[in-house]
């Protein structure tokens, strides 16, 4: 599914991923964790194309192509979903709306037809029930005004409509009482097959109480330095970060 | 010659044609010597600072056309908000089409100004509004000397005028380049309640320029609520100077959305003459190409315990050029004053311009007045946002340029309004949005 190797990528020559490897393989639930300022959330935006990261070496290969080049709508056309940490707010432009244009341009980019309009309010009534969403949620303007936690509710909706290969969740637990995360985990959970897969990004381990990685990566200061299974997140729970950076000498 | 020794000389051909009796005959006469004073205005004067006739005023345009063309609904009809019932004022080259109009007066005047202006019964609103709130500057002096036609709307106190009505003015191109000077004077009696639509359309490429001139009274506790709609070609220019005269407790809003035109040029003028008023100017602007689009605001708070808001949203692409330049004054008297402005810009190109002057005069001490300009460019998060969902980059400069402009139709009454600038919004912004599902 998705193979990294050696991946370099800075900002405003700034070098924050250092060589980075990762694989993920269809099915696949993978944790990435680490202290703030690690490279957690850059290498999610770097995986997605955010343009203003420069990657200087490396490879990014989703189901054997390199992406490196695309272009984020095209990494999202071949099945890239980022769920972000802060989702921006789009005045005037309603949830179902952004929706439907966010699906008939990954429909058009396939050279498939528009959606049929009776087809889409189906598949959103059904996605929004698996997120426990309020019709009138959806006639809203996205994101504008909306809580932490309907936001990132409503990033697991979008990724629900959009069916990706490869999810990356960035601190997708952030800001959501225990409620929502149950419901966003829930959701998670139900999206995932043997032909997709996700990476978790998150700080703390409660959220992996809830999605069960069948990974768990450490990355500091841009490298992932230490890999294991789901019990490796409980050891960070229990012992901070502090211990990693004895370890690796940091 | 010189358009304006053409005007100044063809004023005397102008006088045969109308009743030098009247006693707007007066007011004419020194219209016409303060504009042969003054001259058009020049990059020199302040207020006309960015924006340079020149390249309009050298057309040899015909002042006064000989015959007007004639059109059928069917091939303007998209002229018109035409999915609603309204009155309707309708003009070609200048002169009223009967055709393609609906008059009323059935307890309201919903009429020419041409009948206002000759005809014994309205002589008393004629000698109580006509020209007493347009300034003496040399546009509207020049308006005013040769006033003639135009739309004139009266609404008797107590009426809520269910129906909006439409004002618009065709140019066929029956001539090779066309001078228009519509006039028009709506005055709105007590607790009365009107929406008005104003355009000016041309159908062909060859030039024109319109010097457009409106007084409006919203008298004690009025609603005035008016949109115009200025979507014009390439070849098409327009002067409007608007003009309001507000008393106590009266709303008026007028809505300016700048889609089109060659040069455009606002001068768009409040006075608060009473307590507990309520103005609201706001404006989308959105050109392209070598389109200019001015404009130029006053909002005078002259008693206490009024407001004000503006709220003006441009965007600006290829040689595009926007001014905004907003005044607020307020009195010593007008204490307790809310004022409100604010104008927010982005530049989609390199080479497109924005001026923007803020101008607070306040002379009371206990009010609140805010003000604020920006000029920017889209936010690069929002975008890669929106692309990361599979969204196009010149789509998603679209939707976020509609959410930009977006919250300016919040306050248009009229659905079919609403839905009408969407569209075009959309349209010019080249963005598919699913409005309909």
């Amino acid at each position: 599914m998705l193979k990294i190797n050696n991946l370099h990528a800075s900002v405003e020559d700034k070098a924050i991923l250092k060589g980075i490897n990762l694989e993920v393989k269809p099915g696949e639930v993978h944790a990435i964790m680490g202290p703030n300022g690690s490279g957690k959330s850059t290498l999610a935006s770097v995986i997605a194309g955010k343009e203003e990261y420069e990657v200087e070496e490396g490879e990014i290969i989703l189901n054997g192509e390199d992406i490196e080049e695309l272009s984020a709508e095209e990494r999202a056309h071949k099945g890239v979903f980022l769920s972000f940490q802060y989702p921006v707010e789009i005045p005037g432009v309603t949830v179902t709306n952004f929706m439907k244009t966010a699906i008939n341009e990954t429909r058009k980019a396939k050279g498939l037809e528009d959606m049929p309009a009776n087809e889409m309010l189906k598949l959103i009534r059904e996605k929004s029930e698996l997120l426990e969403i309020d019709r009138k949620f959806l006639s809203r303007s996205l994101n504008e005004g909306f809580s932490g936690g309907e936001k990132k509710r409503n990033e697991i909706f979008q990724m629900a409509m959009l069916e990706p290969k490869l999810a990356i969740l960035d601190e997708t637990d952030s800001g959501l009482d225990i409620d929502a995360l149950r419901i966003v985990a829930n959701g998670v959970n139900k999206l995932k097959s043997k032909d997709n897969a996700t990476i978790v990004i998150t700080h703390y381990q409660r959220l992996l109480d809830y999605i069960v990685p069948d990974y768990v990566h450490v990355l500091y200061n841009g490298r992932i330095v230490k890999s294991g299974t789901k019990e490796l997140a409980h050891e960070l729970e229990a012992k901070g970060y502090d211990w990693i950076k004895e370890e690796i000498g940091a | 010659m010189e358009l304006k020794e053409k005007l100044v000389s063809s004023f005397m051909a102008f006088e045969n044609t109308i009743d030098i009796d009247s006693p707007v005959h007066d007011i004419r006469v020194d219209a016409i010597k303060n504009f042969e004073a003054e001259g058009f205005p020049t990059k020199k004067q302040e207020a006309w600072k960015y924006t340079s006739l020149n390249s309009v005023l050298k057309n040899d345009f015909s002042v006064f056309p000989k015959e007007t063309g004639a059109l059928d609904y069917k091939d303007v009809k998209q002229y018109f908000i035409h999915d609603i019932d309204s009155y309707k004022i309708i003009f070609i080259d200048g002169k009223y089409s009967s055709h393609l109009s609906a008059t009323t007066h059935d307890g309201i005047d919903v009429c020419l100004m041409s009948a206002a202006l000759n005809k014994p019964k309205y002589k008393l609103i004629i000698d109580n509004y006509f020209n007493k709130i347009a300034t003496k500057d040399s546009l509207s002096s020049l308006n005013t000397a040769f006033s003639a036609e135009g739309a004139y709307i009266h609404i008797p106190k107590n009426k809520v005028v269910e129906k909006p009505i439409q004002i618009i003015h065709f140019s066929t191109g029956n001539e090779a380049a066309l001078m228009l000077q519509p006039r028009n004077l709506i005055v709105v009696g007590e607790n009365s309640h009107v929406q008005i639509i104003e355009r000016h359309q041309s159908l062909t490429d060859n030039p024109t320029l319109t010097n457009s001139v409106t007084e409006i009274f919203a008298n004690k506790r009025a609603i005035v609520d008016y949109y115009k709609i200025q979507n014009d070609k390439q070849s098409a220019s327009l002067i409007d100077n608007t003009f309001i005269n507000q008393k106590q407790e009266s709303i008026a809003k007028v809505h300016t959305f700048s889609f089109g035109g060659k040069l455009t040029r606002n001068n768009l003028n409040f006075y608060q003459n009473g307590e507990r008023i309520d103005s609201t100017m706001k404006g989308i602007t959105i050109i392209g190409d070598k389109q200019h689009v001015d404009h130029n605001t006053l909002v005078h708070h002259i008693e206490p315990n009024c407001e004000s808001h503006q709220d003006y949203k441009g965007i600006f692409d290829a040689n595009s050029t926007g001014v905004f330049n907003g005044k607020v004054v307020v009195e010593k008297e007008a204490q307790k004053t809310n004022a409100f402005q604010a104008n927010n810009n982005i530049l989609v190109s390199d080479k497109a311009t924005i001026n923007t002057k803020p101008q607070l005069e306040i002379f009371a001490d206990d009010v609140k007045c805010s003000h604020g300009c920006t000029i920017g460019q889209l936010d690069e998060s929002a975008m890669f946002y929106l692309r990361s969902r599979g969204i196009p980059e010149k789509e998603a400069r679209g939707l976020l340029m509609y959410a930009f402009s977006n919250n300016v139709l919040d306050s248009v009454a009229i659905p079919e309004i609403k839905s009408r600038i969407t569209k075009l919004i959309a349209q010019k912004l080249g963005v598919n949005i699913g409005f309909d599902l």
